[in-house]
């Protein structure tokens, strides 16, 4: 057993723990179709899907032998390569995202990455290359319109998106997730960094393209926009993105701001403290998409630029400011 | 326009909130094959033929229903019994067609032809939605419990001479000499 060594057996179970939190991240964005169907419903004085299983539970089964049975259908005019890349980028991209996420203490992919917010940043605008490529490819006005929105919206929040990540990069001294959390161990950021936290979550909303920021496909004016010309499997691997892309802004939210896996009780309850607050910002996109209505996009980068940037800007500055104050005080 | 900003961020807050409070009202669907929708008496639904208080087939066949269909559903023959009332040979209502609009149940002359509160009736197969006169007869007198048409109407029929039928006057003898 001399190959056994101890950093074989770290890299294992490493690995392991990897497919591990891969496999529960497709779980729990497979079964967040389920959950938004029933909670708009709720919010829509409805019931939703509550047929297939006790209240439904087993409706997304339903759903997924359907999706994999329809027929996956290549349509004559499109640029094929750029067409099949579309939907593998854009379900990769954000679930690549959820490896620098911090589940607990002990448990995560890539959480100790020296670049580990700016590696989120880079998946979050390749992302968009899947709605620019599908909006290109597919050969309709309208999947087109919906990749030329996705690009105006883009350059409106990628910018103070990034700004507003830096405030509490800043403030932990570090990019690596793994000790932005732990920086938060008197004090979550979300009370230093308020006006981060906003800007960032509406650049997060606009990033797993949800509503009210789902100008790319806004089913009432662009059919479904840039996944227009998609079926089967391939328009299933555009929604499975989406949903990674909810799943792992909420994440994110909740470790920059509100402390990862941290909260009263032994280190073993991280899980629990995390899952809860995770799902706490899941319901909120749900709500989000129940209550907002959709800005035209002229509104949306009106919002990007005017309102958003110099509000993370100042935030940036002051954080900075009172983080040198202290420097120079202590 | 930071006074825009606020009211902008107030109204977002509050529609969320207002979202948010649905969630604890009653909800409106009413779960269909386990709970049934209210439907009034008087709704439009499944077309029957009825029978008079005796036990006898209302429907005289005379064609009205027919004529008044709008879109052409109902077909029937006409035919008679040795004691002369007219019954239809076939009743035949095609209900693909039907459009539950309730005509034929105000031509009727003699109440036979009824429309129930029952809308429960899918078919996979088109042509079993064809009913002839055994599907649609029913051994009861539907709304109206008393109504028999030829105990008030003057036509004859064995049993039942002219002038027999309740508040009916004996026919003129045209033949006689006294007023």
């Amino acid at each position: 057993m001399s190959w056994l060594t101890p950093e074989l057996i770290d890299v294992l179970i490493k690995t392991a723990q990897a497919i591990a939190i891969l496999l529960g991240t497709v779980f729990v964005v497979a079964y967040l179709i389920f959950i938004e169907r029933r909670l708009l419903a709720l919010w829509q004085d409805r019931h939703g899907p509550n047929r297939v299983g006790p209240h439904g539970i087993f409706q997304i089964a339903a759903d997924m032998i359907k999706l994999i049975f329809k027929e996956d259908w290549l349509p004559p005019f499109v640029d094929k390569p750029t067409f099949l890349l579309a939907p593998v980028i854009a379900m990769s991209a954000m679930l690549m995202a959820f490896a620098i996420v911090p589940i607990s203490a002990t448990w995560g992919v890539a959480t100790d990455l020296n670049i580990g917010v700016l590696f989120f940043l880079a998946l979050a605008g390749l992302g968009v290359y899947a709605v620019m490529f599908a909006g290109w490819s597919s050969n309709s006005k309208y999947a087109l319109l919906g990749g030329v929105r996705s690009t105006a919206q883009t350059i409106s929040y990628e910018v103070f998106m990034g700004i507003a990540v830096m405030g509490v990069v800043a403030c932990a001294g570090s990019f690596s997730t793994r000790d932005i959390v732990l920086a938060q161990k008197d004090m979550w950021f979300i009370v230093p960094q308020f006006f981060g936290f906003i800007v960032f979550a509406m650049a997060g909303v606009a990033v797993a393209h949800r509503a009210p920021f789902d100008l790319p496909e806004a089913e009432s004016e662009l059919a479904s926009g840039y996944h227009t010309e998609y079926s089967g499997l391939k328009w299933g691997m555009f929604f499975v993105g989406e949903y990674a892309g909810v799943v792992t802004v909420s994440a994110l939210l909740v470790t920059l701001y509100f402390g990862g896996w941290m909260g009263p009780g032994p280190e073993y309850l991280g899980f629990l403290w995390f899952f809860i607050k995770t799902f706490i910002f899941i319901v909120l996109f749900i709500l989000i998409r129940a209550a907002l209505p959709r800005p035209r996009y002229d509104q949306v980068m009106d919002a990007g630029w005017k309102f958003c940037l110099p509000l993370s800007l100042l935030n940036l500055l002051a954080t900075g400011a009172v983080i040198l104050m202290r420097a120079n005080a202590g | 326009m930071i006074g825009a900003i606020l009211s902008g961020i107030g109204s977002v807050v509050r529609s969320n909130f207002m979202i948010f409070m649905r969630a604890f009202r009653k909800r409106d669907t009413i779960q269909y094959p386990e709970q049934k929708v209210y439907l009034p008496p008087r709704y439009r639904g499944r077309i029957i033929l009825t029978r008079d208080p005796d036990g006898e087939e209302r429907c005289v066949a005379c064609n009205l229903c027919a004529a008044a269909c709008p879109v052409g559903c109902i077909s029937l023959q006409k035919a008679e019994t040795e004691d002369g009332r007219w019954y239809p040979e076939f009743f035949r209502i095609n209900f693909s067609r039907c459009i539950f609009c309730g005509m034929c149940e105000e031509a009727c002359p003699t109440n036979a032809i009824q429309l129930t509160p029952d809308f429960e009736m899918c078919e996979y197969d088109r042509q079993n939605l064809v009913y002839e006169k055994e599907h649609l007869l029913i051994s009861g007198t539907g709304k109206y419990h008393d109504y028999n048409f030829y105990r008030v109407a003057g036509m004859a029929i064995a049993g039942k001479p002219k002038g027999a039928a309740q508040d009916e006057a004996q026919p003129i003898d045209v033949k006689g000499l006294l007023p």
